[in-house]
């Protein structure tokens, strides 16, 4: 109980004192995921839509990986990206491993299943809405999916932000291809997970909700920017 | 001079859904003049053979021959839905919408919007999200956002349904003055006195084939089979 109590004023200390480590970690965490998430959204987005208005042969199968991919575990995908981009790997020449872009990379790939698969949904209802509509306007299709992305704006914005409940959460992939280096790669889940294991439990606690007071943050602000909830359903 | 898409004549057409048949075999033509009422029991096929001629429902046999090519029938006919589709915008850009598609500029679609929000009394909802509008002011928004690309030809699939006497009044009136400017009407309703008030021909539909079609005064005045006549009289045929 005493680490817990320790841990929540280590955390105000850092924050009161405005710890330029803390604040570097924060910010290397921010940039990181916020990077990866809008690198997916832009992959899973348009996917998703896809997904929900095209039909071709294997299209059931595809979204039944898409959605199995949700699960991908981070570690394996740091392992792959570990092994993609080390020196003997094929994009070895890059020399992006240690680098909060090989970071990036690890997240996108972990994130975009989830965007592309919760997209597919909210749009797969919105296409059912729509479909006649669309078709009788003889919209062609990349029309059709920018109407559906912007008018299922709200909802993809859910999609958006569970991608980056599970970046800002992630720790497995990005400690194998960041390599929790001060100054270079640390965020929050590598700090807390070195704190940890130097059983400093009351920095890594502070650490800790740091990191769960910047999701709760971030999501209250797209929240309040996307005025979700207050004008009711569409 | 852009020639017309009309006439269009369905030839022996038949669609068939699971193995059943829901329409035909039908032989149809929609000239370049009138205001058609397709009129027939629920479950006479009235929206399939609307869907048909518009193209949104595929023939199982036959084929619609139109007087141009597909590329000018695709952007000259509109559709209404019985059940008016709201798309999650404001009143004004569910209106610039069919404009904005086929590459109006943005402000001259904004005040075709605005001028469309006028005729159709909802210039103080132009900013509200048309999901929030009534039952009426839906069908209204919905009729308007159809005629906005001034259509040669304009199907209907009982817009009136489930209205009061006011808003269905407002789309009569409305669909009176686009007729009377040379827009072809083809409209699907079970609405006896719409029917009188609108129609010059009439195709009476009963179980996938149309039973009689002409012109609408000969066929109020007397029908020529008896389940037509049956069905003016507002007996179950």
């Amino acid at each position: 109980m005493s680490e817990i109590w320790e841990g929540m004023k280590a955390a105000v200390w850092l924050i009161v004192t405005l710890d330029p480590e803390l604040f570097d970690i924060t910010l290397r965490s921010l940039q990181v995921t916020v990077t990866a998430v809008v690198i997916a959204s832009a992959i899973g987005l348009p996917l998703g839509a896809l997904l929900a208005i095209q039909r071709f042969r294997y299209r059931r199968a595809t979204i039944a990986v898409l959605n199995a991919l949700m699960g991908l575990p981070p570690v394996v995908v740091g392992l792959i990206v570990y092994l993609m981009l080390s020196r003997s790997g094929p994009f070895g020449v890059f020399g992006l491993l240690f680098t909060p872009t090989a970071m990036i990379i690890a997240q996108v790939i972990i994130i975009t299943p989830l965007i592309a698969s919760i997209a597919h949904q909210a749009i797969r209802d919105l296409w059912a809405e729509y479909h006649d509509l669309m078709i009788s306007m003889n919209t062609t299709k990349g029309q059709r999916i920018r109407t559906l992305l912007w008018d299922g704006r709200r909802a993809l914005m859910t999609a958006s932000l569970a991608g980056f409940g599970r970046a800002i959460g992630e720790v497995g992939a990005i400690m194998i291809v960041g390599g929790n280096i001060d100054n270079a790669t640390r965020v929050l889940t590598t700090a807390i997970a070195l704190e940890t294991g130097k059983g400093d439990f009351g920095l890594a606690l502070g650490l800790g909700f740091v990191l769960i007071g910047l999701a709760i943050f971030v999501n209250l602000t797209i929240h309040w920017v996307g005025r979700t909830e207050s004008e009711g359903r569409w | 001079m852009v020639g017309s898409i009309l006439p269009l004549e369905l030839r022996e057409a038949v669609v068939r859904r699971r193995g059943k048949r829901l329409l035909g075999p039908v032989d149809l033509t929609v000239g370049a003049k009138g205001f058609t009422i397709v009129m027939g029991p629920n479950g006479s096929g009235k929206t399939t053979l609307m869907r048909s001629l518009h193209g949104l429902q595929r023939l199982t046999e036959g084929e619609a021959v139109w007087a141009a090519g597909m590329e000018a029938v695709r952007k000259r006919q509109a559709y209404v839905f019985q059940q008016p589709v709201m798309m999650r915008r404001s009143v004004r850009d569910n209106l610039a919408y069919p404009l904005l598609l086929h590459g109006t500029k943005k402000a001259a679609a904004r005040m075709a919007a605005e001028e469309w929000a006028a005729r159709i009394d909802l210039t103080e909802a132009l900013d509200r999200r048309a999901t929030q509008l009534s039952g009426g002011e839906r069908q209204k928004l919905a009729l308007a956002r159809a005629l906005i690309r001034e259509p040669e030809l304009l199907f209907l699939d009982e817009p009136c349904a489930n209205l009061d006497g006011r808003a269905t009044r407002d789309i009569e009136a409305l669909l009176k003055v686009e007729h009377e400017r040379g827009t072809r009407i083809v409209m699907a309703t079970h609405d006896m006195g719409q029917a009188r008030r609108l129609a010059t021909d009439i195709v009476f539909l009963l179980n996938g084939k149309i039973h009689e079609t002409g012109p609408a005064e000969p066929f109020f005045a007397g029908p020529a089979t008896p389940e037509a006549g049956a069905f003016l009289k507002g007996d179950i045929v």
